[in-house]
């Protein structure tokens, strides 16, 4: 009973840091210097085969090079449109083959010895923490001298990865842009999020790269969530005609039970 | 023995199939079996929406079956590859991510169906004489299931897998004297590894399939042998037409299987519409921190288990400790299963149904099936989703709101079972109809 009493205790600890911070993100932008952020809604679209691919072409160019998506095979992408020649000629390094999944080329030894953990597969993150999650945390990456890698993140303090997209982004800054009464009577810093040098990217068009990515590993989390959809209208429609039958059925043979 | 002679059988129908029926007929009782659970098993007919579910219960065992099998064909059960293999199948197997999404979904909607299969029995009386054999059954489906349940969550070997699968396993440790060894005996490890996983898998393919199935047989045996009960709880036996059969049954075959038809076909919408549109059901069916493969060095934030135990784990968790230990609130939990075999005798009730049961029965049944929603949501939930008491106050001030509610309501779902044949005895009931209403 002692590791169930032990993680229930580790849970509240965490839970009560998180109910104890107070935050708002999204429309203001207006930061405490909390643990976790409402969420930005990330506007992607299964459905636009154009938005997947560019995604596609993002997550192998910027992720790939540290994270594994070890369960997803380059043959997949088939279903988002492209043909076996564009994602070869594209999308593969020279060395893997077409049925290969997307493994990283970073060394497991070196990558613990450089950001102090692994980082984690990519695969599945998308059902791990949610689209909106994704969204905000590759927009919410600031500088920190603090910290080990000179970044840190908003929504994941302390996070070990660097903003690997700060040359399209440019540098964030969290400013102090004023002060409110927290818990307690303590006076809390309301700090923002201030972009103080610019990318090759304009704020919409980082957005927008965001967005592609985001939506392209919402796919790979579960690439048969398009088709499920389309499948379950077919079954739906045909179960309503299934019901009328039944029900005509049921009717007939009951007319005579007085 | 060799002068026994079978008396002729009459073909059911005309042409070859008539005779193929009659040649099966003089080596096996095929018509006596399909007249008496069928043709001529007379149910009552007033049956309401409420006798939807056993039957659901059945399809649904059907299903989990059927898609098990087809699981098990690219599943491995081995600690280093399970988790992948779980995506194997939801990405490169085809129609895979169908098989596993109505295989997660069943079993959430097995134990949906079998909540409110059980509902119909306390409402209507099912467990009363001369169903108490039928009722226990049932009862032992029930820690079936579970058992079958608990050991097929590990098997996807996620976060949720793996840390629900040690705080359960616990639990055991929690029991005095023994309580240590038997959990590494349950383990076959000092912590959930490879070998607790193989032995999971078996119990859940094999052991536990094949005693549900067994039970299966003998709860349906039972009720042919007693008959339905009904709405009205009177037995519909007492009052027979001059042919021998009850005025107020009709055939199971063709009235009942074709009502049941249509609930089959309304159930697989609500099925189909979660398989195809929300098969996590917002966390609920599947738990996100499930698609993060088990990892024993880290403890995820929040263990929640499945919403099928959490009215039980929140009794678990609302019970204090004595002297150190959680064996209260595990032997609490335990309790509320076993508490349901005692059921039968408890009651001592005239009438069975709630229709002609007096208002102190009412309004048991309702704080009971009050207490296991509440404590359902809380099993979900931190224990500080509600707060806590304000310091100043004597005795409780510091605890948890919610931790309190759910010892109320522990109390509560106790006092229906416990405080059973007092209230059942004095309260005012009123007199059963003659025949059914229908």
């Amino acid at each position: 009973m002692k590791t169930a009493t032990n993680t229930l205790c580790r849970a509240l600890r965490t839970l009560t840091a998180v109910a104890l911070a107070t935050f708002t993100l999204g429309t203001t932008g207006a930061l405490a210097s909390g643990v976790e952020v409402a969420l930005d809604k990330a506007p992607i679209n299964l459905n636009d085969q154009a938005s997947l691919q560019r995604g596609a072409g993002n997550f192998i160019n910027y992720c790939l090079n540290c994270h594994n998506a070890a369960f997803m095979r380059y043959s997949a992408l088939t279903q988002i449109g492209l043909s076996e020649q564009q994602i070869r000629d594209n999308l593969m390094f020279t060395t893997d083959k077409f049925g290969d999944t997307m493994e990283s080329a970073l060394n497991p030894q070196d990558a613990k010895e450089w950001f102090g953990v692994l980082p984690p597969d990519l695969t599945l993150a998308a059902r791990v923490r949610g689209s909106d999650w994704l969204y905000t945390f590759l927009r919410s990456f600031h500088r920190d001298d603090a910290s080990p890698s000179g970044w840190n993140n908003v929504i994941f303090k302390n996070v070990a990865m660097p903003h690997v997209l700060h040359d399209l982004q440019g540098t964030q800054v969290l400013a102090k842009t004023g002060e409110k009464p927290g818990h307690d009577g303590h006076i809390e810093p309301v700090m923002k999020l201030a972009v103080d040098r610019a990318g090759t990217l304009s704020a919409a068009e980082y957005d927008r790269f965001v967005v592609d990515l985001v939506n392209y590993m919402t796919y790979m989390a579960e690439p048969a969530r398009a088709q499920r959809s389309q499948i379950g209208i077919l079954v739906l429609f045909f179960l309503v005609i299934a019901f009328f039958v039944s029900y005509w059925l049921k009717h007939e043979y009951w007319k005579d039970v007085k | 023995m060799a002068n026994v002679t079978k008396q002729a059988i009459e073909p059911p129908i005309g042409g070859p199939l008539g005779k193929a029926i009659v040649w099966v007929d003089e080596r096996f009782p095929l018509m006596a079996t399909w007249k008496a659970h069928l043709s001529e098993y007379y149910a009552p007919k007033n049956f309401n929406f409420w006798y939807y579910f056993g039957g659901l219960s059945m399809l649904v065992l059907v299903m989990q079956i059927v898609t098990g099998i087809f699981l098990t064909m690219n599943y491995k059960p081995d600690a280093r590859f399970a988790f992948a293999s779980v995506e194997y199948i939801m990405r490169d197997v085809s129609g895979g991510w169908l098989i596993r999404y109505m295989h997660s979904t069943g079993a959430s909607m097995f134990f949906v169906v079998v909540y409110l299969h059980m509902m119909r029995g306390l409402m209507y009386g099912s467990y009363r004489k001369p169903r108490e054999l039928l009722w226990i059954f049932g009862c032992l489906i029930y820690l079936c299931l579970m058992a079958e349940a608990f050991f097929g969550y590990l098997l996807p070997w996620g976060q949720m897998s793996y840390w629900g699968a040690q705080v359960i396993i616990n639990l055991f440790g929690a029991i005095p004297f023994i309580g240590e060894d038997l959990s590494v005996w349950i383990r076959g490890d000092y912590n959930i590894g490879d070998a607790t996983l193989n032995r999971f898998f078996a119990f859940h393919v094999i052991a536990v399939p094949l005693a549900l199935l067994g039970l299966v047989a003998a709860h349906l045996l039972a009720l042919h042998e007693v008959g339905s009960n009904n709405p009205d709880g009177i037995e519909i036996k007492k009052d027979l037409s001059p042919d021998g059969t009850p005025k107020d049954g009709i055939p199971f075959h063709p009235y009942y299987t074709v009502k049941d038809i249509v609930g089959v076909v309304v159930f697989l919408a609500v099925f189909s519409a979660i398989v195809f549109f929300s098969p996590e059901m917002g966390g609920y069916f599947l738990e996100s921190a499930n698609f993060v493969p088990a990892d024993p060095l880290q403890t995820p934030a929040h263990i929640a288990p499945v919403w099928y135990f959490t009215p039980v784990y929140a009794m678990l968790r609302a019970i204090p400790s004595m002297f150190g230990s959680q064996f209260p609130g595990v032997a609490v939990m335990g309790a509320a299963n076993v508490i349901l075999f005692a059921l039968p005798w408890l009651d001592r009730g005239k009438v069975k149904s709630v229709r002609y049961r007096g208002p102190i029965f009412r309004w048991f049944l309702g704080a009971f099936v009050f207490s296991f929603l509440v404590l359902g949501f809380l099993g979900t939930v931190p224990t500080t989703v509600w707060g806590q008491v304000p310091k100043g106050l004597p005795l409780l001030g510091g605890v948890d709101v919610a931790t309190l509610v759910a010892r109320v309501l522990t109390a509560v779902y106790f006092a229906f079972f416990v405080l059973m044949p007092w209230y059942t005895k004095i309260d005012k009931e009123l007199p059963e109809p003659e025949r059914v209403t229908y």
